[in-house]
């Protein structure tokens, strides 16, 4: 009992302990605040390349493609694993902006058939004209009858300071020309002649915003059959991947796994066939593994964050080390007086145990509510920063966020929270044990003078 | 008196410090019995010891050779929880310089050694019980309308007298006071010593160090600790 009625007088007279709860509550404060901006933005950075991919993709890196992808996309129906699929080619181009600047710049292109690819990736969603209707993603408003083409939001500069998107009320009346070097299944030039080069002009029919950057910055979405016949100077022939969307009841890792065994069989079947050495470059990924170029510096990053806030809670131990140090050769007297009543060595032990528990545990509520506080309030603080001082936190063209993530999440919260006070029980353990095995004698003695 | 039973006895009690290389010994074969009801004075020169031998006596120091008995038991014999134990129930301290938690109040302070015996539990199914005893040696002492002062709050005579009641709380056998009016002005140590006076009539056991043979003579019996050895005197 008179443990109980100690610690919280020692918590709330002592002020030595009001420093390390204010220790404790500001680590938690700085961890609460930063890994949960830091998850977000990865967490949202991952669900964003998920979005952009589908579930699982069937590649290759080789510009020429691979065939058969009609087939296969058959196989790939009849399986009953996937909701939609996706033949995609990919390729880069150089872009010139007709009736603008004549500027040249290299992009990428992504031929697509927008009605698949709506049913396996959110390329709707990432619509700015077109979002309701993305069947007509490539029908450009002013010429129906034209070629279309769907920009990344960052092709162009459409971003005003904070990073607000001006689209305007319809798409620009621009119009592109990309040029690209189509290869036939051999690797070979497939142009004709002295013109290695296929070119064609597309008009602006929409703007894609998916949120990551490097595909906002720099990729063409243009109809299927155009991005074939730029890449491979024929229609229908060949694909760079098919992006597959599995059933809801279909798990990523199941599912992969499954197609790449469809995959297998159907690559040993046409073993014979033409061109069928350029089937031996596909793989069969999850998306994550497709996407692992730009989520793995993310992820370390993150983790680099991690092992920086596991030196701050050494620091905390430290922290709390020190200060109840501090507080048990002020309080040897107490130590004395109480053993001299009988308290055992494990009811002081436990007594500072206890007090520590309570620092770990009030510092980290404060610093928790703080933290969920300032979180609530971080995109009026950044804006009041940035409208004050010109100061913004995060490059949105860097980030590619809109606001900046401020949804706590109570997992993250247990572990730090629960992390603070085992950092303050650990830092407290060698002052408490030290405590424990003082003699009476010799602290009542000292307290003499 | 010499009917009554010993209930402390000490043999042979040896005590020694380091200090720095060399070793002192301050005790060198003391002896001592304590009858039940018996108001002893340790008196000495300072630095002869009399604060270790108390120490010993109430198992807060061990001796390095020599018995200790408390109602015949063996103090050098038994374990850490037993001991903890015997200096909860079984004797009650009181220093020179009171020794109170500053963070308790009068009547907390009065409490500490029944709290400190009593879990959360037991504390709650006794301490209306718990609470009277206190609030009867508030009474007894003086001091029940500062029950709720803390310790800096009180005069040095004040405190002493609430280290008294800590002290009886449990209702030891054996008071061991330690200079208990060396801090204290003439006045109020006679204060403190008529309290002892009165305790031991009603038949509190008491041993008391002192160095001043003025306030020795209060008690029954004194034992001079000189060279190391206790030499004893009846009142």
């Amino acid at each position: 009992m008179y443990k109980l009625i100690l610690t919280i007088r020692y918590l709330v007279k002592r002020r030595i302990t009001h420093f390390a709860i204010a220790a404790v509550s500001l680590c938690v404060f700085i961890v609460v605040v930063v890994m949960t901006v830091m998850s977000g933005l990865v967490g949202e950075f991952k669900q964003k390349n998920h979005d952009f991919v589908g579930d699982c993709v069937v590649g290759t890196e080789s510009l020429v493609g691979f065939p058969y992808y009609q087939e296969f996309l058959e196989i790939l129906g009849q399986s009953g694993l996937v909701l939609g699929a996706s033949p995609v080619v990919r390729n880069y181009a150089l872009m010139t902006i007709v009736n603008y600047d004549a500027r040249q710049f290299g992009v990428e292109i992504m031929g697509i058939d927008p009605v698949l690819h709506c049913r396996t990736t959110n390329f709707a969603q990432t619509l700015h004209f077109r979002a309701g209707q993305p069947e007509n993603a490539f029908v450009p408003v002013y010429d129906p009858n034209a070629h279309g083409s769907v920009w990344g939001a960052d092709v162009v500069y459409l971003q005003d300071g904070r990073g607000r998107y001006q689209y305007g009320a319809q798409p620009p009346m621009l119009t592109i020309r990309l040029t690209c070097f189509p290869l036939n299944a051999r690797g070979a030039p497939a142009g004709a002649g002295s013109n290695p080069v296929a070119t064609q002009g597309f008009r602006c029919s929409d703007f894609s915003h998916s949120g990551i950057a490097k595909v906002d910055g720099s990729l063409v979405y243009i109809p299927l059959e155009q991005a074939q016949r730029l890449s491979t100077n024929e229609i229908g022939k060949r694909v760079s991947a098919i992006y597959i969307r599995f059933r809801p009841e279909v798990g990523v890792n199941e599912g992969t796994h499954r197609v790449a065994e469809l995959w297998r069989r159907f690559k040993e079947a046409r073993a014979d066939a033409p061109n069928s050495g350029l089937l031996d470059t596909v793989t069969v990924q999850d998306w994550k593994r497709y996407r692992r170029a730009f989520i793995a510096p993310m992820e370390k990053e993150q983790a680099l964050l991690c092992l920086m806030f596991i030196l701050v809670g050494i620091t905390t131990v430290f922290i709390v080390f020190v200060v109840f140090y501090m507080i048990i050769i002020n309080k040897k007297k107490d130590i004395g007086i109480l053993k001299s009543v009988g308290a055992s060595d494990v009811s002081v032990l436990s007594l500072f145990s206890g007090f520590a528990f309570g620092v770990g545990s009030i510092g980290s509520c404060v610093g928790t509510v703080a933290g969920w506080l300032f979180l609530v309030e971080i995109n009026r603080i950044e804006q009041w920063l940035y409208e004050r001082f010109g100061w913004q936190l995060w490059d949105r063209t860097i980030y590619a966020i809109g606001d900046i993530p401020s949804r706590i999440e109570p997992r993250i919260v247990a572990i730090i929270v629960a992390s603070a006070i085992a950092a303050c029980v650990v830092g407290a353990l060698v002052p408490s044990y030290l405590a424990a095995r003082l003699r009476p004698v010799e602290t009542l003695h000292a307290q003499r003078t | 008196m010499s009917q009554l039973p010993v209930i402390l006895k000490a043999e042979g009690i040896h005590k020694s410090y380091r200090m720095g290389a060399t070793r002192v010994s301050v005790l060198k074969g003391a002896d001592l019995a304590v009858r039940e009801g018996e108001f002893v004075a340790i008196v000495g020169a300072s630095g002869s010891g009399k604060s270790t031998f108390l120490h010993i006596l109430g198992g807060l120091d061990r001796p390095d050779k020599g018995v200790i008995r408390f109602n015949g038991r063996d103090l050098n014999h038994v374990g850490a929880r037993e001991l903890n134990k015997f200096r909860n129930e079984r004797v009650g301290f009181v220093f020179q310089f009171y020794h109170l938690l500053d963070e308790l109040n009068v009547l907390e302070n009065i409490l500490l050694p029944a709290m400190v015996s009593r879990s959360v539990v037991s504390w709650m199914t006794s301490r209306r019980a718990v609470r009277r005893r206190a609030e009867g040696l508030l009474d007894q002492l003086g001091l029940r309308d500062r029950a709720g002062h803390k310790p800096y709050q009180l005069s040095g005579g004040e405190r002493q007298r609430v280290a008294i009641g800590r002290a009886l709380m449990n209702q030891p056998k054996l008071l061991l006071a330690d200079e208990p009016t060396g801090n204290l002005d003439w006045a109020t140590g006679t204060g403190i010593l008529n309290a002892f006076e009165t305790l031991n009539q009603a038949g509190q056991t008491i041993v008391m160090v002192t160095h001043d043979e003025r306030i020795a003579r209060k008690a029954q019996r004194t034992v001079t600790l000189v060279d190391g050895r206790a030499r004893q005197l009846e009142a």
